[in-house]
C-alpha cells in the first residue's frame, strides 16, 4: 500500500501543484482505518444468497468472514420425513442448475443399498447419462452467462440463454417440467424419452456448438475479460485438494479428477470424453475448463445418441417397480402392491453408504443410512458448492472488491446445494 | 379474468379514458415502467432469468431493467424460498423502497413456503411484508409470471395495490383530521 | 475395494480401531474418540495411504434407530451411544476411499477437530455442530453456520419436532404474529 509519502505527491499532482500544508482542512488526507462492508444476502452478484463481511483497506480486502446458510431449505430433516421417491424434489432443488444430476446422484445412492447397481437396464443408465449431460450443460451456460453478465458482457448472458431455452425445452419434452424435473427413480426412470428426442437433440446441440463459438469469439481473448479474469483468485493445487475442491475449480488448478472417468459409474466407461485440465487455477482458466466441458458434454450426447439401445425403463425388481397399470386395476395383490409402494415408500434394508456422481460443481455424493422402512433414517447430501464456498475467504483475500464478483461467479456457488 | 386485451399502449390509454379515468394517468404511466428489484433467493431464480431473457421478453412490458437498489425500485418480486434468517435483510430492503411499491411473490416458495413446511423456510415471504400477488409454481412457467405481471398491472392502473391503498388511506385520514 | 487400507490402519493402531467394515462398496473402520487425531494424521501423511483430499464430516443420531427385519437387539437402546461422526478421507494418488466413525455419548458430544488437518473440515464441523451439537476441541471458530445465533437447539437431532419454527420478524398486523406473543408456540430451551 502507499505510504504518506507517495500520497502527497499524488495529491499535488490532483491538486494542482499546492503544498501539503496549504491544503485546507477538508483536502487533509482521511485518516486510513479499516472499513467494513457488507456484501449480500441480497445482492445481484451473491448468486442466490450469501452474505460477506468485509473488512476493507481502501478498495483492498483484508479480512473476509462468509455467511451462508440463508437457503437451509433443511434437506436432511424433509428427507427423513418423506419417502425415498418423494426425495426426489428435494433433490432437484439442491443444485437447481442441473437437477437431473442431483437426481441421478440420489437414485445411485438408494440403488448401491439395495444392491442393485450395475443391475439396471442399459437403457436407463443410457437416459441417466444423456439428462445428466443435458443438465451439466444448462449448468455451465448458466454459471459463464451469469459471471460475463457481471462483467458487463450482457450479450453473452443473453446468448447462453437463449441455449439454455432450447435444453429447457427437450427436458421439458421428456420430463414435463423445465427446472425441476423429478425425472428419475429408484430402479429406473419415471417414463421413457419421447418419441422424436433424437432428432430434437441433434438440432438443438447443432444450435449450441455455433453458440459456444459465439461466445468465445467475444470473450475468450477480449481485453476487458481476460484483465478482470486473469490471474484473479488463484489456488495451488496443494491448496485445492486439501481444501476439499473438486470439479472445474480443482481441475482448472491442475487435479486431475472426474468421477466419472475416475470412479466409473453408468455407462461412462464405454463413453470416450476428454477431461480438460487448467494450470493456474484462476477465474480465467476455470472458465475455459467450463467451456471445455461444454463441448466435452455435446460430445458425450452424440455418442449416446448412437448408443442408446432399447428397452425397459424400469429395472424389473418388485421392490422398486411399479406394477402395470392393468394388474393394478384387475388384480388385488398388484393394487396392493402399488399402495404399499406409494404410501410407504421403496424399503431399503439397513445400512449405510455414500454413493457419488459428477455433478456440475464437482463431486456430489449422499450419504444414506437406511433403516428397512421406505424413509431414509439419513440423508446427507456432500455438496461442493458449500466446499468452495469454504474457500472463497481465502481467494478473495488481498484483492479488490471489484474482483469478488468474478471469483464468485466461477466458484458456481449454487445456493439451494451449498445450504441444503 | 374478464378484462378486454389491449395489445398495444395506445389502446390501453385510449380504454382508460373512455372510462373518464384520466385522473388514473399516473396510475397509467407506473404501470408500464416498472423497476423491478429482483430479490432472487433460490431456483425461481432461473426462471426469472429466463423472464427476463429474450424468449419470453419482459422487455415489452416496460419491466426490463433490474435496479438492484431498494432506493431506485418499486416493485420486489420476491423471487425463491424465504428462510427465517433472511427475514429481517428483507424487511429491511422492503422498507428501504420508496412508496408506492408493490410486491409479488414469484414461486409457490414464497407464496406460502411451498413444501418446505420446516423449522427455518418461512411459510411465505407474507408473514413479514404484504405481498400483491402471489405466483404459484415450483418454479412457475414463465407465462404465469407474464400473466402474474399483467394481473399486477391491472391492479396498479385501478390503485389497488397495497402500498396505493395504504397512501389513499393516510390521505382520507389526513383530509378528515383537517376538517 | 481398498480392504488393503483397512487391514493397514488396523496392523498399525490395533487399539485405536473399535471394528471395521466394508458394506456398499465403502469401507468404513470405527475409531475411539481419544485416538482420532492420531489416526487422521497418519492417514494424511503416510505415503502409502496419502489421504489428502477431505469428502465429508456429519453426524448420524440413532436416538429413533429401529431397524426393520433385524433383532430387537440393534435397536438404540440408552446405554448405547446416542451419535456417530462420520469421517469420509479420499486420496487423490491412490483412489482409494475410508471412512473414520466415532462414537460419542449424549453427555459428552465432544470429538477432535480435523480443521487443522484438512481445511474443508472447518466449515463442515461447524455445520455438524449447529445441526447436532457436536462440540469439536479445538476448533478455530466454532460456532454456527446455517442457522442464525437466536436459534435455540440443535435441529437434526431426532427429538427436535421438524416444524418448529423460530422466527425472527413478523409482521405486525398478522392475526398470528409468534413474536408478539399472540398465538405464540411453547419454545423450550436447547436440550
Amino acid at each position: 500500500m502507499a505510504n504518506a509519502g507517495d500520497l502527497s505527491g499524488l495529491k499535488q499532482l490532483v491538486l494542482g501543484r499546492k503544498d501539503v500544508q496549504d491544503l485546507s482542512d477538508t483536502e487533509q488526507e482521511l485518516p486510513p482505518d479499516l472499513m467494513t462492508v457488507n456484501m449480500g444476502p441480497s445482492h445481484p452478484a451473491m448468486h442466490g444468497t450469501v452474505r460477506i463481511v468485509l473488512t476493507v483497506d481502501g478498495e483492498k480486502i483484508v479480512k473476509s468472514d462468509i455467511h451462508p446458510g440463508y437457503l437451509h431449505r433443511c434437506f436432511e430433516k424433509e428427507s427423513e420425513h418423506a419417502t425415498y421417491t418423494q426425495v426426489f424434489p428435494y433433490t432437484d432443488r439442491l443444485n437447481y442448475v442441473s437437477p437431473m444430476i442431483n437426481n441421478c446422484g440420489w437414485a445411485m445412492a438408494v440403488e448401491k443399498l439395495m444392491g442393485l447397481t450395475g443391475k439396471l437396464p442399459k437403457r436407463v443408465e443410457y437416459i441417466r447419462v444423456i439428462i445428466s449431460e443435458m443438465s451439466r450443460m444448462t449448468d455451465h451456460l448458466t454459471c459463464i452467462g451469469a459471471s460475463a453478465m457481471e462483467l458487463g458482457a450482457f450479450t453473452a448472458f443473453l446468448y447462453f440463454l437463449k441455449s439454455r431455452e432450447w435444453l429447457y425445452e427437450l427436458l421439458e419434452k421428456i420430463s414435463g417440467a423445465r427446472l425441476t424435473h423429478s425425472y428419475v427413480r429408484v430402479g429406473g426412470v419415471a417414463k421413457d424419452l419421447p418419441a422424436d428426442w433424437d432428432a430434437d437433440l441433434t438440432h438443438c446441440l447443432d444450435k449450441i456448438v455455433g453458440v459456444i463459438d459465439e461466445v468465445e469469439v467475444m470473450l475468450n481473448n477480449n481485453k476487458i475479460f481476460r484483465d478482470r479474469m486473469a490471474g484473479i483468485g488463484a489456488m495451488t493445487r496443494a491448496d485445492a485438494i486439501a481444501s476439499g475442491c473438486v470439479g472445474p475449480i480443482a481441475r482448472a488448478c491442475g487435479v486431475d479428477y472426474d468421477v466419472r472417468r475416475d470412479h466409473p459409474y453408468s455407462v461412462y466407461p464405454e463413453l470416450e470424453f476428454d477431461v480438460p485440465l487448467g494450470t493456474t487455477g484462476d477465474c480465467y482458466d476455470r472458465y475455459l475448463v467450463r467451456v471445455e466441458e461444454l463441448k466435452q458434454c455435446i460430445r458425450i450426447l452424440r455418442q449416446c445418441q448412437k448408443q442408446i439401445p432399447d428397452g425397459p425403463t424400469m429395472v424389473d425388481d418388485p421392490r422398486c417397480s411399479l406394477p402395470p397399470k392393468t394388474d393394478t386395476y384387475n388384480t388385488i395383490e398388484s393394487m396392493i402392491r402399488h399402495f404399499k409402494h406409494i404410501m410407504d415408500g421403496v424399503r431399503v434394508p439397513a445400512g449405510e453408504g455414500y454413493a457419488f456422481v459428477e455433478g456440475g460443481n464437482g463431486e456430489l455424493g449422499f450419504f444414506v443410512v437406511a433403516d428397512g422402512t421406505g424413509r431414509p433414517y439419513k440423508a446427507y447430501c456432500r455438496s461442493p458448492s458449500f466446499v468452495h464456498l469454504s474457500t472463497a475467504g481465502a481467494l478473495i483475500h488481498d484483492h479488490f472488491i471489484a474482483d469478488v464478483v468474478p471469483i464468485f461467479g466461477m466458484i458456481n456457488m449454487i445456493g439451494g446445494e451449498c445450504d441444503k | 379474468m374478464g378484462v378486454e386485451l389491449s395489445t398495444t399502449r395506445l389502446e390501453d390509454a385510449a380504454k382508460w379514458a373512455k372510462q373518464g379515468k384520466l385522473a388514473r394517468i399516473p396510475e397509467w404511466g407506473r404501470k408500464f415502467s416498472l423497476f423491478t428489484y429482483p430479490f432472487v433467493t433460490a431456483c425461481c431464480g432461473m426462471e426469472f432469468m429466463s423472464v427476463a431473457g429474450p424468449k419470453y421478453d419482459l422487455a415489452r412490458f416496460g419491466a426490463e431493467f433490474p435496479r438492484f437498489s431498494p432506493r431506485q425500485s418499486d416493485l420486489l418480486m420476491i423471487v425463491g424460498t424465504i428462510t427465517e434468517k433472511q427475514g429481517p435483510a428483507l424487511k429491511r430492503v422492503y422498507d428501504q423502497m420508496a412508496e408506492p411499491k408493490w410486491v409479488i411473490a414469484f414461486g409457490v416458495c414464497a407464496s406460502t413456503g411451498g413444501f418446505y413446511q420446516n423449522y427455518h423456510a418461512m411459510p411465505g415471504a407474507d408473514q413479514v411484508i404484504p405481498v400483491d400477488v402471489y405466483i404459484p409454481g415450483c418454479p412457475p412457467r414463465p407465462e404465469q409470471v407474464l400473466d402474474a405481471l399483467i394481473m399486477l398491472m391491472d391492479r396498479i392502473q385501478d390503485g389497488r395495490g397495497h402500498s396505493q391503498l395504504r397512501l389513499k388511506r393516510e390521505q382520507v385520514i389526513a383530509s378528515g383530521t383537517e376538517e | 475395494m481398498s480392504k488393503k487400507v483397512l487391514d493397514a490402519l488396523t496392523a498399525k493402531f490395533p487399539s485405536a480401531i473399535v471394528r471395521t467394515a466394508s458394506a456398499n462398496g465403502d469401507e468404513i473402520a470405527w475409531i475411539k474418540r481419544d485416538d482420532l487425531l492420531a489416526v487422521a494424521k497418519w492417514l494424511r501423511d503416510d505415503p502409502a495411504m496419502a489421504f489428502d483430499a477431505p469428502v465429508f464430516c456429519t453426524c448420524i443420531d440413532w436416538l429413533d434407530w429401529k431397524p426393520q427385519h433385524r433383532p430387537p437387539s440393534e435397536a438404540w437402546n440408552e446405554t448405547k451411544p446416542r451419535f456417530t461422526v462420520c469421517y469420509q478421507l479420499r486420496s487423490v494418488a491412490h483412489k482409494h476411499r475410508i471412512r473414520l466413525e466415532i462414537e460419542l455419548p449424549e453427555n459428552d458430544a465432544r470429538c477432535a477437530s480435523l480443521a487443522e488437518l484438512w481445511s474443508a473440515f472447518n466449515w463442515q464441523e461447524r455445520e455438524t455442530f449447529d445441526m447436532y451439537g457436536i462440540k469439536f476441541d479445538n476448533h478455530p471458530d466454532l460456532r454456527r453456520i446455517y442457522l442464525y445465533e437466536e436459534f435455540v437447539g440443535y435441529p437434526l437431532r431426532k427429538d427436535y419436532p421438524k416444524e418448529k419454527r423460530q422466527p425472527l420478524v413478523r409482521r405486525d398486523d398478522l392475526p398470528i404474529n409468534p413474536i408478539k406473543g399472540q398465538h405464540a408456540p411453547k419454545l423450550e430451551g436447547n436440550k
